[in-house]
Parts: structure tokens; C-alpha cells; sequence
């Protein structure tokens, strides 16, 4: 029982308007052809056409782009979570030397703007041959991923009381054992919620991808930056991309659309 | 929760430590390298000293000045939408409906914006803004108000402004209506029994509960504000001008259009110092409200 507050419909319900229109228009741009677009304004498309999908599924300048962003999130958020697990365990249950200093230095990383890493990124990973790779671009979004990964971790497995902990070693569980059987069941919530973070992340980050790659490992939205530009304006197939790159989120928010609110909370509420 | 002491903690944590410092520590000393150092090509590098950083916080030369031109633009920037988004995250996490298919609709609503790549949020806008194939630009001009933000400073703002908001004000709401939902029902119980009216029940209640989550939304949003790039990137280019021109973008103009390394890389340190100086503050914040809710209520 909360408070209503007067109005509220109207309030959330524009809103929701605000939030939905600009989108509404990329998707009905994106079933019109390049004559419509520019040559009439109409709230939905007068000759709906498929074309433009088309062209995006058919040419694999485009399609290769959406495998390979796929392919560096996925890589991205199985590293980042993997990694995080084991330090999100030791900061929420034990204090050791540096702890808290260690904490605010992974912390102040996820507030490194990728601006200032781009060009260092660039050497080092020319440097080290992985320029061009989906792991060159999965291992620098590990710098934001990472940290986050384990603030939001942290979070969901101070919330398991430390007895489940005692009482698994009582039973002779081997730590390994006791964090894969006991631990990661508990919080599989919040492994989703930091999981959906870091795809979240990864997959909206365009500076750091863009300048990871060139030919063979060029995400969707460099794509769409360079080939647009080349094809002088194809808004048609421009919109087309643009929407597609709105399903696998959409898809995501979806399957966590429960903990959505808290793990925006940092699970620390 | 009381923390044990224990030394071997350090095993687990020395993966992140290992990967994040390969991440971050070795490219950060390429970048303090190349902030000492002057080139004239051919990978020849000289030492410059501090010479950069006293260019760079010399306003009246051109590095400086552009630098402060940007740091202001991009502080201008980040003021704005911050007020704009705290108290509107704030009245729309209030006005979510309590139960019902309402709730789960409303909050995958709500993310979507959050998980569109940020190119293709400067795109929807792009598009979205132009008078000719956009719904806005088209609008606007339609109802008699000279609307161009390709040609005209403010228009520029208006849109990228109105593009954040559309971006981020979810992430607040989201994170309003977490601390919103903490809330015992008892509380309203007992202000509806002491007949509260609405704002002292938002007062008394609501506010202190948001206060948390409002401290994590606010530094976020001011964070990657201050971190913005790609959006204003794809709608203006920085544009007209340099009206829209935020710090990121200058930097990525030095470094990666002119390859200026040295003034880059200065830029960088400076830019990186604000932001770590700020995240303290945060960080700080953060620490003591978990300290000071604990004996309080004794809640998780």
C-alpha cells in the first residue's frame, strides 16, 4: 500500500509515450522504402515493405557485424562474471590488507572514461597481436565489467548469511565444492542480474569497440556508421539496423524483468 | 555483516587484480609516457616535462583554451541533466503502479533506452530531430518555431539535452522505485493511521528511504555525463561549431584524429584525475551511508 500519487496515470502513461515514440518512428522508418521516407510524413507505413530487412540479412557486410558483437559480449560477460565470482566472495565475507583501497581502485576503473583508453588500448593490443579479434574488445570492456561485476556480486552474496557458509564446511564441502553446489544456486539472481549488466555494457559501447577492430571483427555499430555514410544516406536499411540492434536487449530486459529493479540498485537496497 | 580477517582472500581477488591491471594499469603508463614526451614522428620521442599540463591548464593558449572550453560545456551539461532527471526519475518511479501485468510492462519499458547501443541512440535522435523524415524536427516546425539543430547552437542543446533525458531518466526511476519497493507497509499503515497527507508521507518516508539509491543515481548520472561521447558524437559531430564539443570528444579529436599524443595524453591525465577525485567523494559517500543505515534500523 503506497501513497498514490494524484495523477499518476497521466504522469507514467506520458512518460512511457516520451519513451516509446522516438523508437515507434525508427520502426515504422524501417519498413518504409527510401522514397516514402523522404518524401512523405506519415505515422505508419503507407506500403509496408520488407526490403530493407532484407538486405540487412542477405549482405554479410551487415550480418557479420551483429555475430561479431554477439560474439565479444558473450566473451565479454562469461570473463567478467567468472572473474568476478571468486573476488566479490572475499570482499563481502573476509578483511585483508588493502582491501578497501583495492575496492575504490576496481571502482574508479568503471568510472575511467573510454575516451582516455582508447588509444592506449590500440597499442597494446596491436602490440600483442590481438587487434582486429573479438578478444581484443572482450578483454577492454573487462576494465568497466569487471568492477561492476563485482560491486553488484558483492552485494547478493553479503545477503547470504555466513552460517550457510560454516555449515557447508562443517559438512566437509571443499571450497570449490561449497562455491559451485551451495554458493552460485543461492545467488543465481544475482549472477543474472551482473550477467545482464554486462551485456548491457558491452553491447552499448561503440568508442572502444570501434577502435579494437578493423575488418574482421567490426561490431554492428561501426557498421552502421561506416557503410551508411558510403551508401550516401540509406536511411531505409540505416533504421532497419538500428532496430534490430534493439532485440537482443530487449530480449535480455525481458528474462530479468523481475530483478531489472533491484540489480539497477546494485542489489544494495 | 563482521568480516573475518584472512590474508589468503587476496588468491581470490588476485584474478580481477591481474586481468583489470593488464586492463588499465599498463595502458595508463603509456599514457603518463606520452604526457612527458614530445614526438616529431618517425617514433622519435624527446622529453617534454611538464610542458604539456602547464599548455593544457593555460587557458589563454590553444590547448588550454579548448581544454577549458569543453570542461565547461561538458560541467554546463552535466548540471542540466541531472536536474532534469532526478526529480523526474523521482515522480515516475512514484507514479508506477503497485501490481498487476502494469508493473512488468512499465519496467521493460522503462529499460529499453538503457540497452540501445549509444550510436544507435544518436541515430533515433538524428533521425527523430530532422525537419525533413522526422517526426520531432517535423513537428516543431510545423507548430511555426524555427527548428535546425544542425545549423543552430541552441537547437543543438535542446536535442541532446532531450536525448539524455530520453536515455538515462529510467536509471534513476529504476533506481527509485527499487528503495521505493524496501519500504515496509507498515510505514503507510502508520502514516495513514497519524492521517499524514501525501507530501509529509513523501517527506517523511519516501525521501529518506530513496535517499541511497538517489546518492548511486545521482554520481552515476554525473559520471557518465561528464564521460559522454558517442551520442552528441553521432546527432551534432560537436557541432555547430564547437558548441557541443564535450571533453570526451576533444580528447578523441587530439588523440585519435590529430594523433597529438602528448597533448592527448595530458588532457587524459587531467580528465582522469577529476573523475577519480569525484568517485572518492562517492565512494566515501556511499561507505558512510552503509555505515550510518546499519545501527539504525538494523535492516539488511
Amino acid at each position: 500500500m503506497m501513497y498514490a500519487l494524484p495523477g499518476r496515470r497521466v504522469v507514467l502513461g506520458l512518460f512511457l509515450v516520451f519513451l516509446l515514440l522516438p523508437i515507434y518512428w525508427l520502426l515504422n522508418m524501417s519498413f518504409k522504402t527510401n522514397v516514402e521516407i523522404t518524401s512523405t510524413m506519415s505515422l505508419w507505413p503507407q506500403s509496408p515493405t520488407l526490403d530493407n530487412y532484407r538486405v540487412i540479412f542477405t549482405d554479410p557486410s551487415w550480418y557479420t557485424g551483429y555475430i561479431n558483437s554477439l560474439t565479444y559480449v558473450v566473451l565479454n560477460t562469461i570473463l567478467s562474471i567468472s572473474f568476478a565470482l571468486p573476488a566479490a566472495y572475499a570482499f563481502s565475507r573476509y578483511r585483508f590488507l588493502g582491501d578497501k583501497h583495492l575496492f575504490f581502485w576496481l571502482l574508479s576503473n568503471r568510472m575511467a572514461p573510454a575516451a582516455v583508453f582508447a588509444l592506449p588500448f590500440f597499442n597494446l593490443y596491436s602490440a600483442i597481436g590481438l587487434f582486429d579479434t573479438p578478444w581484443a574488445v572482450a578483454l577492454a570492456h573487462c576494465l568497466f565489467n569487471i568492477p561492476l561485476a563485482v560491486w553488484i556480486l558483492e552485494g547478493f552474496i553479503s545477503a547470504v548469511p555466513r552460517e550457510i557458509d560454516e555449515t557447508a564446511f562443517l559438512d566437509g564441502y571443499s571450497f570449490p565444492r561449497f562455491f559451485i553446489r551451495i554458493l552460485m544456486p543461492l545467488i543465481a539472481s544475482g549472477i543474472g542480474v551482473a550477467a545482464f549488466f554486462c551485456f548491457m555494457f558491452s553491447w552499448v559501447e561503440l568508442l572502444l569497440a570501434r577502435t579494437l577492430t578493423s575488418v574482421n571483427a567490426k561490431p554492428i555499430a561501426a557498421t552502421m556508421t561506416r557503410t551508411v555514410s558510403a551508401a550516401g544516406m540509406d536511411w531505409g536499411v540505416l533504421a532497419a539496423a538500428g532496430v534490430l540492434t534493439i532485440v537482443p536487449g530487449a530480449i535480455v530486459i525481458w528474462y530479468v524483468r523481475n530483478y531489472i529493479a533491484r540489480g539497477f540498485a546494485l542489489g544494495r537496497v | 555483516m563482521e568480516k573475518i580477517p584472512n590474508q589468503k582472500a587476496w588468491l581470490l581477488v588476485l584474478p580481477v587484480f591481474a586481468i583489470v591491471a593488464f586492463s588499465a594499469v599498463i595502458p595508463l603508463m603509456t599514457v603518463v609516457n606520452y604526457s612527458v614526451q614530445d614526438t616529431f614522428g618517425n617514433n622519435k620521442f624527446f622529453w617534454n616535462g611538464v610542458g604539456w599540463y602547464q599548455e593544457l591548464l593555460d587557458p589563454a593558449t590553444e590547448l588550454g583554451g579548448r581544454f577549458f572550453a569543453s570542461l565547461w560545456r561538458n560541467l554546463a551539461f552535466s548540471a542540466i541533466v541531472l536536474t532534469i532527471e532526478i526529480p523526474l526519475g523521482i515522480l515516475v518511479a512514484l507514479a508506477m503502479p503497485r501490481e498487476g501485468w502494469g508493473v512488468a510492462f512499465s519496467l521493460v519499458v522503462l529499460a529499453l533506452p538503457l540497452l540501445i547501443p549509444w550510436n544507435v541512440v544518436g541515430t533515433i535522435w538524428q533521425i527523430f530531430g530532422r525537419s525533413d523524415i522526422g517526426l520531432m524536427g517535423w513537428a516543431i516546425n510545423r507548430l511555426g518555431f524555427d527548428y535546425n539543430y544542425v545549423a543552430n547552437p541552441i537547437d543543438a542543446w535542446l536535442t541532446i539535452i532531450v536525448m539524455d533525458v530520453w536515455h538515462w531518466s529510467s536509471l534513476v526511476a529504476l533506481l527509485c522505485y527499487a528503495g521505493l519497493k524496501s519500504i515496509p507497509d507498515a510505514y503507510y499503515q502508520a502514516a495513514s493511521i497519524d492521517g499524514a497527507s501525501r507530501w509529509a508521507v513523501f517527506k517523511a518516508i519516501q525521501l529518506p528511504k530513496m535517499r541511497h539509491v538517489l546518492v548511486i543515481a545521482a554520481l552515476l548520472r554525473f559520471m557518465d555525463s561528464f564521460m559522454i561521447y558517442t551520442e552528441p558524437f553521432v546527432v551534432t559531430g560537436g557541432g555547430p561549431g564547437n558548441s557541443t564539443t564535450f571533453i570526451s570528444i576533444e580528447l578523441v579529436k587530439l588523440a585519435l584524429g590529430q594523433f597529438d599524443l602528448g597533448k592527448a595524453a595530458a588532457m587524459s591525465l587531467v580528465y582522469m584525475l577529476i573523475i577519480i577525485i569525484v568517485c572518492w567523494v562517492f565512494f566515501t559517500v556511499m561507505t558512510n551511508a552503509g555505515q550510518d543505515r546499519r545501527p539504525a534500523g538494523g535492516e539488511p
